[in-house]
């Protein structure tokens, strides 16, 4: 299946897409991360390591959403040479909502719009040159936007 | 297929700020048709690439939680009118999209 991913991407996209970088994270979808449904495994398949929290990592989110169909989050940092951020929301089925890969050129703050089946931490992980960073922040959902 | 891809690409200064939206339904697979009480398959984009000038500059794999009609924001710096910006997106199912821009 991942071959044949690569394969689709491969005819519609640039052929440049997966080798243009050096040292990029990923070069290929973390399908196994994405299949993964507790959090900590999301990280295991990510990375092999545990993030450090830090305070150079910022999260925008709602305290409270009311649509858990459609909760905004912005992730940014100070930090320099990202070359990935990844988006967790720990109680979700499947808790990694989104992994984004950077170029140096690209300013690191992503924003994107997730789903949240119920009240969960939401964690914004970073890797920056080489090392791992994160964010936190509870996010109560009042009517959950994963089944409808 | 389905509505195209909507793209805003604004320069400030050399800092070129991308707003981007997909139309896409992103079934999870976890939903229910309310009559047939079926499971809705899964049907999402698993990826997205955006390049400037053909140069990838953010790429993006998404899971089934990311909202339907997905928005995105993102910045490239080292950006100069004239600049092509291009998004594509594929799904699971082998769907794609693509659209391109020129910052003014």
């Amino acid at each position: 299946m991942k071959f044949d991913r690569r394969l689709l991407l491969g005819r519609a996209l640039a052929i440049g897409a997966s080798i243009a970088l050096p040292g990029i994270l990923f070069a290929a979808r973390p399908d196994k991360a994405f299949a993964a449904t507790e959090a900590e495994n999301v990280i295991a398949e990510l990375f092999g390591e545990t993030p450090v929290a830090s305070d150079r990592v910022s999260m925008k989110i709602p305290e409270i959403a009311e649509n858990g169909a459609v909760v905004p989050v912005t992730i940014s940092t100070d930090l320099e040479d990202v070359e990935s951020v990844s988006v967790v929301v720990v109680n979700n089925p499947t808790p990694l909502a989104a992994s984004f890969e950077f170029a140096p050129r690209t300013v690191p703050k992503i924003s994107v719009r997730i789903k949240m089946g119920e009240t969960s931490v939401v964690q914004g992980v970073v890797k920056a040159g080489g090392k791992l960073y994160s964010v936190e922040k509870e996010v109560k959902v009042t009517i959950g936007g994963c089944g409808g | 297929m389905g509505k195209p891809i909507k793209i805003r690409a604004k320069l400030k200064g050399d800092v070129a700020e991308v707003k981007v939206l997909m139309p896409h339904d992103m079934e999870s697979g976890f939903r229910r048709n309310p009559e047939t009480n079926e499971l809705v398959p899964a049907h999402y984009i698993t990826d997205v690439v955006a390049e400037i000038n053909g140069e990838v500059v953010l790429t993006a794999y998404w899971g089934s939680a990311v909202s339907k009609n997905p928005y995105v924001a993102f910045s490239i710096s080292g950006a100069a009118s004239g600049d092509t910006i291009k998004m594509h997106w594929a799904d699971n199912k082998g769907d794609t999209s693509e659209i391109e821009t020129t910052l003014k």
